[in-house]
């Protein structure tokens, strides 16, 4: 009885919304209010740090306002992948907090969820993070600041093909994500001429690598191509991949950016060196917008916690809200909000970054780069760039 | 072949450093222990701190693991599990799980949710030829850890009055206690002992395992196949389950990639099938 009753309510205050959103608006002295869903307790709360001090460090650049108007953040933790949450909370932040854009959103499962309320609720949501191709279809107000699975893996598999690799062996995580790794990188790499001789999927909680990297040792390839997710995963293969003396053998190794998470990378230690990766964004990118962004990064937060690219897309998504706003002179209707969106270029501390109009989709620049040692700090250094790439996923279809 | 057995006798022995604190307090002492992990964070985290922080090496760190997880087990003894040694197991559970969703928030707390940072000792970094087997220096450091544990245990628990008293309090605590054996100070000394083996196979894992607070829960299931297939409060059986898990594993992955991930929980219900009360049983439940 009081759960009908509450979705009713809910179901009602949803249709004001939509109908008055246009007059909530206008009241210039209200604060913007901005649901930020994300992980802060639990395995995976590095996440929702990272996001925090993006968004913090944008607000305290422009003086706590977007658009004229004082910002009130509300944060909701979902404390790791947890759609039945996500979606729960992000009902309560659209009818109770009445906010008026969603963001957030660190998994895929969870960015899912928050979607079809998105659509319900006519809500502009920005994806700072969940990088399953699909989320951007799934609902026509949701756009995506950070990246696709297959944004970064296409390009490293061309670029190997280029190096002169024409066999590899892949290894990814047994998940939704790892299996996208794998079909793009065999996709791009056989498209560009190159074989995938063999491929193996180790589970998500796997304690020893030891066998996967012998077997890899005995296949003898020509180079081994991996997808695992940032965090203790890639410390402990690369860890056994020395320890196997697998540079000795011959046997090249390359990855997607998340084996060499600048907020891990610390931690990884000296068995990343040497590593090339792929991705969108290093906190050694040398440009001059990244080094003030890295410069008041640490003024703000110290340099403990390096800007990771969860705080890069945070800091970005900021920026997209305020830029539309200043494009719909304040409007915040759903409708409104994301055909400003719809062909946003940007600057942005990782380089220059677009909106898809088709898609909603983020264009931007993925980057080769590999793990050195620059005074004193492992470090991303960039050496090779492709420009504007899109989503694969979507282009093919 | 001869290599992927030594890995995996490897992986089994840092299976058994961990798990054998757990055999000594779920065993001998009928405590259902669910908290053992985080005694292993403990230890983890304190040799990790000393490593990086004070520049202590290696081995005195493995020893201070020890002590720090020992310390704290006594203390956790001395305010919580001394009181639930006669409960329920249900409510033993209760509270050890308890004891690892708090330890995972005080450590997230102090240490950040990221792991930690370790480099291993060049004494134990690289290979080494070994009957014409190239293999991890620091995999065999595991694999003479896991043996000296072993030996050790099996002299203190077999051999010495500490280990008959022990024996003999496990066996009937009332006649011990008849008998002038201060079984209280007994349980005490043996929780704290196997709380710092849990602390010493933590340190030891952090070539292998990545430390981060969510530790205890994650390997959790590990200790608990090695307990219960190799017959808990035994030394021998998590011992002998220990290699098992760990051949079998490491053996299923690289041979069959496919399907090498939940080999060992097969492994596990026909063991359990075949054996129920364990590889090797403790005395009376043969």
């Amino acid at each position: 009885m009081m759960m009908n009753k509450r979705n009713a309510l809910a179901t009602l205050t949803l249709a004001c919304l939509g109908a008055f959103g246009a007059m909530s608006a206008q009241a210039a002295d209200e604060p913007l209010r901005i649901g930020l869903i994300a992980t802060y307790s639990g395995p995976y709360a590095d996440y929702g740090r990272q996001f925090d001090a993006g968004v913090a460090l944008y607000l305290k650049e422009h003086g706590g306002k977007i658009a004229g108007r004082t910002v009130e953040v509300i944060k909701k933790d979902t404390a790791g992948p947890a759609p039945d949450a996500a979606k729960r909370i992000a009902q309560e932040l659209v009818v109770r907090d009445k906010v008026s854009v969603l963001t957030g959103l660190d998994f895929s499962p969870n960015a899912y969820a928050v979607a079809a309320i998105a659509t319900q609720a006519k809500i502009p949501t920005l994806v700072m993070n969940a990088a399953s191709s699909a989320i951007t279809a799934s609902s026509p107000y949701v756009a995506r600041l950070s990246f696709t699975v297959q944004q970064v893996t296409d390009p490293m598999a061309r670029w190997m093909v280029k190096q002169g690799v024409k066999e590899a062996y892949t290894v990814v995580a047994d998940y939704a994500s790892g299996t996208d790794a794998e079909t793009a990188f065999k996709k791009a790499f056989t498209a560009e001429g190159g074989k995938v001789v063999g491929e193996v999927r180790t589970p998500m909680n796997n304690p020893d690598f030891s066998a996967y990297v012998q077997r890899i040792k005995d296949a003898r390839p020509q180079a081994v191509f991996f997808f695992f997710p940032s965090g203790v995963m890639p410390p402990a293969f690369l860890k056994v991949w020395k320890e196997r003396g697998m540079e000795e053998a011959g046997i090249k190794l390359y990855a997607t950016g998340e084996a060499t998470d600048d907020s891990y990378l610390d931690a990884t230690g000296d068995v990343a060196l040497g590593l090339v990766t792929s991705h969108h964004y290093s906190y050694a990118h040398a440009s001059p917008k990244n080094q003030k962004f890295v410069k008041d990064f640490a003024a703000e937060f110290g340099t403990k916690l390096r800007p990771s690219y969860f705080a890069v897309t945070a800091y970005d998504t900021m920026a997209a809200i305020d830029l539309a706003l200043a494009k719909t002179k304040g409007e915040l209707s759903g409708d409104k909000f994301m055909d400003a969106l719809k062909g946003l270029k940007f600057d942005s501390p990782r380089g220059p970054i677009e909106i898809d109009p088709a898609t909603r989709d983020i264009v931007q620049t993925v980057y080769i780069r590999k793990t050195e040692r620059v005074k004193g700090e492992l470090v991303n250094v960039e050496f090779d760039k492709f420009e504007r790439v899109k989503d694969p996923a979507k282009e093919s279809q | 072949m001869g290599i992927v057995i030594f890995d995996g006798v490897a992986y089994g022995m840092l299976l058994f450093l961990i798990g054998v604190g757990l055999s000594i307090t779920m065993g001998l002492m009928n405590f259902v222990n669910l908290a053992h992990g985080t005694f292993a964070m403990v230890g983890g985290y304190a040799a990790s701190v000393l490593m990086n922080h004070f520049g202590v090496g290696f081995f005195p760190s493995l020893a201070a693991a020890f002590i720090a997880a020992a310390l704290v087990g006594a203390v956790l003894e001395f305010c919580f599990y001394r009181r639930l040694y006669r409960a329920h197991p249900l409510d033993q559970v209760l509270l050890s799980i308890g004891i690892v969703f708090v330890s995972v928030a005080v450590f997230t707390y102090f240490f950040g949710p990221t792991m930690q940072a370790f480099q291993l000792p060049p004494l134990l970094d690289g290979r080494v030829s070994l009957l014409g087997l190239e293999v991890g220096r620091y995999r065999l450091f595991l694999i003479l850890c896991g043996v000296a544990v072993l030996a050790a245990l099996l002299g203190v628990l077999g051999k010495t009055r500490y280990g008959a008293m022990v024996r003999a309090a496990v066996d009937n605590q009332r006649v011990a206690g008849g008998t002038g054996i201060h079984v209280q100070r007994l349980f005490f000394l043996t929780f704290s002992l196997g709380c710092g083996l849990a602390g010493l196979g933590g340190a030891l894992s952090l070539g292998m395992l990545g430390l981060e607070p969510s530790f205890p829960l994650k390997y959790l299931v590990y200790f608990l196949i090695v307990v219960c297939v190799g017959g808990a409060g035994t030394i021998t059986g998590p011992f002998v389950a220990a290699l098992l898990v760990g051949i079998v594993d490491v053996a299923g992955k690289y041979y069959l990639p496919e399907a090498g991930a939940f080999l060992i929980y097969v492994v596990m219900i026909i063991m359990l099938l075949a054996r129920p009360n364990g590889i090797i049983p403790r005395k009376g439940l043969a």
